[in-house]
């Protein structure tokens, strides 16, 4: 059963298209995942589900219902967490969510018991009572994400969960996600993490520029690549030419520099370690460190995006930067 | 039932944040102190006077408790992203501005109520209409309020909305009716008069306190209605053609 289908969504802006027809549907009681590097649409995508922008073409349909021009009938399906906090700073924790409850009819009793249960849940019980402009980003996030779902959404979006928190908070909002997921509530995500994707949801779209490329769950993108062998090696004591070097002396492996010291060796064949560490130091290179990975949904997004993962990070944290 | 219970949370979350602030209650307390103490200067503080300054302190008090306090309150939660979250909830986008109206509303009202007390404890009050002064009273706030409500919809940045409400505001003091006889005005300055809502809300209460009105009640109080609806129209429509798009 389909709980979101979206058909050719398209949006302009003005002569910019930030959303290029995209169709995928989203099933009941899955986490679904949009990856796709900053700038690709993915806020956008939330804003016309949700009911904070207006499509410039295509359809929207929740649970075999169309809501394209009335999307605010289907608002008590969704509950929605921004990427940025959209809670009241000068009120407390608990002040806030009972308000958000409200919003949605949440009763005086009912509210003010849903928003006990939730501090307990996520952790944040001493906090109720604390404005919200005390919270910290972490807490801030889970407070946001609690207020999202008061009033027990089927379906929750969430705009990248775990974009600028530290790694507790974030590993914390990971577990609280899958846990709903587990009692029933769809999971609507946007991420530029990808192992984050890999680790949540179950199924993928890769969004770049407006189009989504791929959509398919993750172990059926992994598949064709899991059985690859790849070496990651820390070498020291070259710098020109090093990749027609490699390629000379490692005939039939892909070789790729990383970075300055890093390089990654593949191949469909297996290898041993030592093997290559021996060819590449009698060629003059000194590996210092050596490391076997697996392949992961990391590299089926480089290949079908031509996107580099390191890329998708440094231009999220230059604009964290910069913000 | 729903929409009723997120009107109030949104209405008291209002009241309880902006309008019952400290600043907020003692501006609407010394502001028409202020205003009268300045009319006494100038009139050299005969209490006779009271009748006829009290009229305009009601009215200045309405538009300064009103316009720019929500036009900013509201583009400043449009700013802070806040106002998306009340977007986000399934209540109809005509309450939702119903709702963030009425605080303000209600502010206004009671703001127009304290110089009347006041007044009340130094002459007597007893040959005015009260019920056609609090039905004017109310029609001036709401339209003021929508005033607000139409500058908060069509600018983006707070200062825009401080500057824009000004702009309306200071004209429209001088130019309804309070301090000179719309009679007496320059000739090409009139037809702006009567483009204002404030002028008929003004003339209401020249009627109900001065018995001196220059047009019929029914026509003044069509006129103000009129205003407040094209203004929550115009609303309406910036916010599905701005926020919504
Ligand atoms: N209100 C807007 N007006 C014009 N361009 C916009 C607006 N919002 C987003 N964009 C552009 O649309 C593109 C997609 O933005 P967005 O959906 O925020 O990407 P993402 O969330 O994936 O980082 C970006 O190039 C952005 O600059
Ligand atoms: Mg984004």
């Amino acid at each position: 059963m389909n709980i979101l289908e979206v058909y050719d969504l398209t949006k302009f802006y003005g002569d910019f298209k930030a959303v290029c027809g995209i169709t995928f549907t989203v099933k009941k009681g899955e986490v679904f995942g949009l990856l796709g590097p900053n700038g690709a649409g993915k806020t956008t995508t939330i804003n016309m589900l949700t009911g904070l922008a207006l499509p410039t073409q295509g359809r929207v349909v929740y649970s075999g219902t169309d809501y394209t021009h009335n999307i605010k009938k289907a608002q008590h399906l969704m509950g929605v967490v921004p990427d940025e906090s959209n809670l009241y700073p000068e009120l407390t924790g608990l002040e806030n969510l009972c308000f958000c409850g409200a919003l949605y009819g949440l009763k005086k009793a009912e509210r003010r018991a849903k928003a006990e249960f939730l501090f307990e849940q996520f952790g944040l019980k001493d906090a109720k009572d604390k404005k919200f402009s005390a919270y910290s980003r972490g807490m801030k996030r889970r407070l946001t994400i609690a207020a999202g779902i008061i009033h027990d959404p089927p379906i929750l979006f969430l705009d990248e969960p775990t974009t600028g928190i530290d790694v507790a908070s974030a590993r914390q909002i990971r577990n609280i996600l899958k846990d709903m997921n587990k009692k029933g509530t769809t999971i609507f995500l946007t991420t530029h993490y990808i192992e984050e994707a890999e680790r949540l949801c179950d199924r993928v779209a890769f969004i770049v520029e407006g189009k989504i490329i791929e959509v398919d769950y993750v172990d059926e993108l992994i598949h064709p690549v899991k059985d690859r062998n790849i070496l990651i090696l820390t070498i020291s004591g070259v710098s020109d030419g090093l990749e027609e070097k490699l390629s000379s002396i490692l005939p039939g492996f892909s070789c790729k520099r990383l970075s300055d010291s890093d390089i990654r060796i593949e191949s469909d064949r297996a290898f041993r370690t030592g093997h290559i560490i021996r060819i590449m130091e009698e060629a003059g290179i000194d590996v210092m460190e050596a490391k076997r990975m697996r392949a992961t949904l990391e590299d089926v997004f480089v290949e079908v995006t031509g996107i580099e993962a390191q890329e998708m990070k440094k231009e999220k944290e230059k604009k964290a930067q910069e913000g | 039932m729903n929409n009723l219970i997120a009107f109030f949370a949104i209405f008291l979350k209002d009241i309880k944040t902006y309008y019952l602030k400290p600043p907020n209650i003692s501006w609407g307390i010394i502001f028409p102190f202020a205003w009268a103490g300045m009319f006494f200067i100038r009139t050299g503080g005969n209490m006779m006077d009271v009748m006829s300054i009290l009229l305009g302190i009601m009215a200045i008090s309405i538009l300064f408790g009103t316009t720019s306090m929500l036009s900013v309150t509201i583009t400043f939660e449009k700013k802070s992203r806040t106002f998306d979250r009340i977007l986000l909830s399934p209540i109809p986008l005509g309450l939702i501005m119903f709702a963030k109206t009425s605080g303000a509303i209600l502010f206004g009202i009671v703001n127009a109520f304290v110089p009347y007390l006041v007044a009340g404890f130094f002459v007597n009050l007893s040959h005015i209409h009260l019920s056609i002064v609090m039905a004017a009273i109310v029609l001036i706030s709401i339209a003021s309020t929508f005033m607000g409500l139409f500058i908060a919809t069509s600018v983006s940045e707070v200062f825009e909305a401080q500057t824009f409400s000004n702009f309306f505001r200071f004209p429209m003091i001088f130019l309804c009716g309070l301090f000179f006889p719309i009679s007496k005005l320059p000739l090409f300055l009139r037809p702006l008069s009567y483009i204002m809502p404030l002028t008929y809300g003004v003339d209401i209460l020249h009627g109900a306190i001065n018995h001196s009105s220059a047009l019929p009640y029914a026509f003044d109080f069509a006129v103000l209605f009129l205003f407040c609806a094209i203004l929550f129209y115009i609303s309406l429509y910036n916010i599905k053609k701005r926020w919504v798009f």
